[in-house]
């Protein structure tokens, strides 16, 4: 058994900076506590190096529960990427904060959660990062303490409790059935255990991972955190556990189910995108747009873990579509802490008023409907062949039929970015979140031109 | 060299924000002449023969083998000879253009860019990149700089062609699950035609590509989108759209599906040849009921297009004579552009009328040709030449398609085709009664606002319409240049 912690490198990296932060933020003065911000996103870019470094390496099984593979290193870059940008776009909102220092360490470890759900292959070590990776959002969510905060905070938690002890149970079943927790053990474990228990306990598996990713039917606090919590909170409750998410559904559906979750997991997508993407029409709160498009997006990202096992496209499709997903809503929260407008009508004419801000948020939201060359578009156009080839042609044809639609709300943000009425003449972009914005854009393009090398790195 | 040809107008457009507002339009009207340079002189390398010029493959998604794959061949290079000189001409038109003039150029350049890529990518992936953001590209152009209900015709394009492109997309992904070993690369999949054995996988496929690209031609019923997108876009844009987009799709047909699904091209065929006669005397009938001028050449142009897919139909109709099945395919290319100078310059001509007195109602205008003669002459020959008359460049067109479709020797063609032949008059009567009612006749309430052209207008109309003379009068440069490429076509469709 191998039990080298520098297989764990880049979650030690995040570990050490959130114990650091929290012993320096204990004892720095109120106003010197931004250093517990530095220390943060040091730790995380050394994190992202040791990422890289150990992406190079072989496959290979650290303590029995850690998978370091493809699926661990895109978990790893990804998360750890998505957070130095969040961390970035917290930091102007939450200086001189009583409690800044905590706030930068919940997301770390909130963080830290989220790649240990995207990489472990064992079902208790998926629990416990479960709730790493949750409980500290629960508390991020409710950070502003007002009452749209509170309510998010509260909704998001009862919520979480409820699917959790669901998966929870599933584990239990699935531990009962499959005679182990390890993923190959359950893999030839499943093979001579009763069907019907196996789908009760995958379906109740399903329920926490389906929350964590946002997804119906656990959707539903989506909308409500993204408009209730901190506009940078909001960023990162819809970005970064959900690649995890992703990753561990994946995973799960690729390494222990033989004959793959096509059928449950695909209806699953075609609501998921279906309702989001209907929710979404009405909105006029950009937050809320925003998070029912997490919400349609979520559904196309299930497109290709529903193919798990029945396609060699799926495992880059999903892999490529989550990357592609966090630098793009990324990059439309940054806009949105830019210039600090939730209404539609307040972008009005921001082409004019900061043409690098609006023209990001053209990219983020021509990116979101998958126009190339966009990074979306290379995972849409990945999804669509998982799709095809794992012949579901009609999930294709829904997802299809899905992105048309969705072109009409986020047409409904663009157009009045070409507005004449100068109403964004007293908008000031914060620079720092300007800077993530742009950047996210860049990152979008550049992620979809050169994707050929970004897939084949992975 | 054909990379730089594609990307030129995209670096002058990233760069024309440097420029100093008054020399704009100027530094758009030299990129698109010396784009247009550029391809001739390509034109004049590659020569009449066969094969592909200035190809080149670089790797760009190896893991799902899709590359930066671009070559001219004769079919694309009357294309991208057409769009240089579209988009100039455009250009030249728009020098007195005032609103947003650098935003206007930037997104012009952008869609040359885009179109002239669409003609010389040999990826289904590159092809469809460029195929999208297309669609972006003149959403654009409609919405900042059109007329009346231009937030809603903008909508309605976008949402109906991208659409259209996705279906496109699921069906070019068909293409690449069916081929084996799976690939996007054009050249590989014409050589090794995809679904060999499964036919009916094939027929699917051939449906989500024709629903795709028969959305973005457009043929009946899929045309719903044209007439409201012309008739308040720009005249630039319009020129641009009927010009150059629609034969995105007609060129798909020829490029993609003939050659890599000859077996239901074939299988299909009497599908093609029927919506192709539906689209040419439905266009051309609705056409003639129409009273806004923008429109009525709107649904012209679903006629002369569905000209173009009534050839392509006719040629894969098995047992047919090869070689009229040869002179459809070349008089389909021709068409394709043909259509794109004349109608260019009628959606120009109409672009004047509105200039000058902000409508386009056929009703209220009359007897034009006193006070602006310039301008009646060239609505005179530019109606002519749409109508396909003996001498210009749309008789040459139509002449060859219906003689290779009645020609090809089955009773289906023979059919289709004479009933086809109904559709040139229908069209030459609408052109006839357009002519009686505004150029000559009694003056009309908004006549006395017309004035004659303007000299960039002159200078954006008259090359288009020699070229049409040019092309009338002396096709053989055209055809040699066509003809290889038809011949191979039939060849592979054949297989």
């Amino acid at each position: 058994m191998n039990e080298n912690p520098a297989d764990l490198a880049p979650e030690l990296c995040v570990l050490i900076a959130a114990v650091l932060g929290l012993v320096n933020g204990l004892f720095l003065p109120r106003t010197q506590q931004w250093r517990v911000a530095v220390i943060c996103a040091a730790g995380l870019v050394a994190g992202l190096a040791a990422a890289g470094v150990a992406a190079t390496r072989a496959d290979l099984m650290a303590f029995d529960a850690f998978m370091i593979d493809p699926i661990t290193h895109v978990t790893r870059i990804a998360v750890l990427g998505s957070t130095l940008l969040a961390v970035v776009l917290a930091a102007r909102p939450v200086h001189g904060h009583p409690r800044e220092s905590e706030h930068y360490v919940l997301i770390l470890l909130s963080a830290l959660g989220t790649i240990a759900l995207g990489a472990t292959s064992d079902l208790l070590v998926l629990v416990a990062a479960y709730l790493l990776a949750s409980i500290p959002a629960y508390a991020l969510a409710g950070f502003g303490k007002d009452a749209p905060g509170t309510e998010a905070a509260l909704k998001y938690y009862l919520m979480g409790a409820l699917l959790g002890v669901l998966m929870l149970g599933g584990v239990t079943l699935l531990f009962g059935v499959g005679r182990g927790t390890g993923y190959p053990v359950l893999r030839a474990g499943f093979a001579d255990a009763p069907s019907a228990a196996v789908a009760v306990g995958v379906v109740a598996l399903l329920a926490g991972l389906l929350f964590k990713a946002g997804a119906v039917p656990g959707h539903f606090w989506v909308p409500d955190v993204t408009q209730g919590a901190p506009p940078a909170i909001a960023a990162y409750v819809t970005t970064v556990p959900k690649i995890g998410a992703f990753a561990a559904l994946y995973r799960f559906g690729a390494e222990t189910l033989p004959d793959g979750w096509p059928v449950v997991v695909a209806v699953v997508a075609a609501a998921t995108m279906t309702l989001g993407n209907l929710a979404a029409f009405g909105q006029d709160n950009v937050r809320r747009l925003l998070a029912y498009s997490t919400v349609s997006q979520a559904g196309y990202l299930l497109v290709p873990v529903a193919m798990a096992g029945r396609t060699d496209l799926a495992e880059p499709a999903v892999l490529y579509y989550v990357a592609a997903y966090a630098v793009t809503n990324l990059g439309a929260f940054a806009v949105v802490l830019a210039t600090g407008r939730d209404d539609l009508a307040g972008y009005t004419g921001l082409l004019r008023g900061s043409p690098l801000v609006g023209l990001s948020l053209v990219v983020c939201l021509l990116g979101f409907i998958g126009t190339p060359p966009t990074a979306v578009f290379v995972g849409k156009v990945l999804m669509f062949g998982a799709a095809l080839d794992g012949d579901y042609a009609w999930l294709a044809v829904v997802a299809a039929v899905n992105t048309v639609a969705s072109v009409f709300y986020y047409l409904r943000w663009i157009v009045p970015l070409f507005g004449r009425q100068p109403s964004c003449d007293t908008i000031h972009p914060s620079r720092s979140a300007a800077a993530v914005a742009v950047a996210a854009a860049v990152v979008s393009v550049a992620l979809g031109i050169g994707s050929g090398i970004a897939l084949a790195a992975s | 060299m054909l990379t730089l040809v594609i990307f030129l107008p995209l670096a002058a457009a990233l760069v024309l924000p440097g420029v100093p507002r008054r020399a704009v339009p100027w530094t758009w009207t030299g990129v698109s002449a010396t784009e247009l340079a550029l391809v001739v002189a390509m034109w004049a390398v590659h020569g009449t023969g066969g094969g592909t010029s200035f190809e080149t493959d670089v790797r760009w998604i190896p893991s799902v083998r899709a590359g930066y794959h671009v070559g001219v061949d004769g079919l694309s290079l009357p294309l991208l000879a057409m769009t240089a000189v579209l988009f100039t001409s455009c250009a030249v038109y728009s020098l007195r253009q005032t609103r947003r003039v650098r935003a206007y150029a930037m997104l012009f350049l952008f869609l040359e860019t885009v179109c002239v890529g669409l003609f010389a990518a040999l990826d289904l992936l590159l092809f469809f990149v460029f195929f999208d953001l297309s669609i972006v590209g003149m959403y654009f152009v409609i919405l900042l700089w059109g007329h009346e209900n231009r937030a809603r015709s903008a909508l309605m394009f976008f949402l109906y062609t991208f659409l259209g492109s996705l279906v496109l997309l699921l069906g070019f992904i068909g293409l690449y699950l069916g081929a084996d070993p799976h690939t996007f690369d054009m050249t590989e999949l014409t050589r090794t035609p995809p679904f060999a054995g499964s036919s009916g996988l094939a027929g699917l496929t051939l449906l989500a590509v024709g629903i795709g690209l028969g959305i973005k031609t457009p043929v009946v019923p899929f045309h719903t989108w044209l007439p409201p997108a012309h008739t308040d876009a720009p005249a630039a844009g319009s020129a641009i759209l009927a010009g150059v987009m629609l034969k995105m799709g007609t060129y798909g047909l020829v490029r993609i599906a003939m050659p890599m699904l000859p077996d239901a091209w074939r299988r299909y065929a009497l599908v093609m040849l029927v919506v192709g006669l539906v689209s040419v005397l439905y266009g051309a009938f609705v056409a003639l009921a129409q009273d806004n001028v923008k429109r009525l050449v709107a649904y012209t142009s679903v006629n002369h297009m569905g000209y173009i897919v009534l050839a392509l139909g006719a040629a894969g109709v098995p047992g047919g004579d090869a070689d009229a099945q040869r002179l459809a395919v070349t008089g389909a290319v021709t068409q394709m552009v043909s259509h794109g100078l004349v109608t260019g310059a009628l959606f120009l001509l109409c672009g004047v009328l509105h200039d000058r007195a902000a409508s386009y109602d056929i009703g209220r205008f009359g007897g034009i040709a006193r006070p602006a003669p310039v301008y009646a002459g060239l609505v005179a020959v530019a109606a002519f030449a749409s109508l396909g008359l003996p001498g210009l460049s749309g008789f040459i067109a139509e002449f060859q398609i219906l003689a290779g479709t009645i020609g090809s020797g089955t009773t289906a063609t023979a059919v289709t085709g004479a009933l086809a032949v109904t559709g040139i008059l229908v069209t030459a009567a609408l052109f006839l009664r357009l002519l009686h009612k505004v150029v000559l006749g009694p003056p009309g309430e908004l006549t006395s606002r017309v004035t004659d052209v303007r000299r960039p207008e002159l200078a954006a109309l008259v090359p288009l319409l020699v070229l049409s003379l040019l092309i009338g009068v002396v096709p053989r440069v055209l055809l040699d240049t066509i003809e290889p490429l038809s011949a191979m076509v039939i060849a592979l469709v054949g297989r």
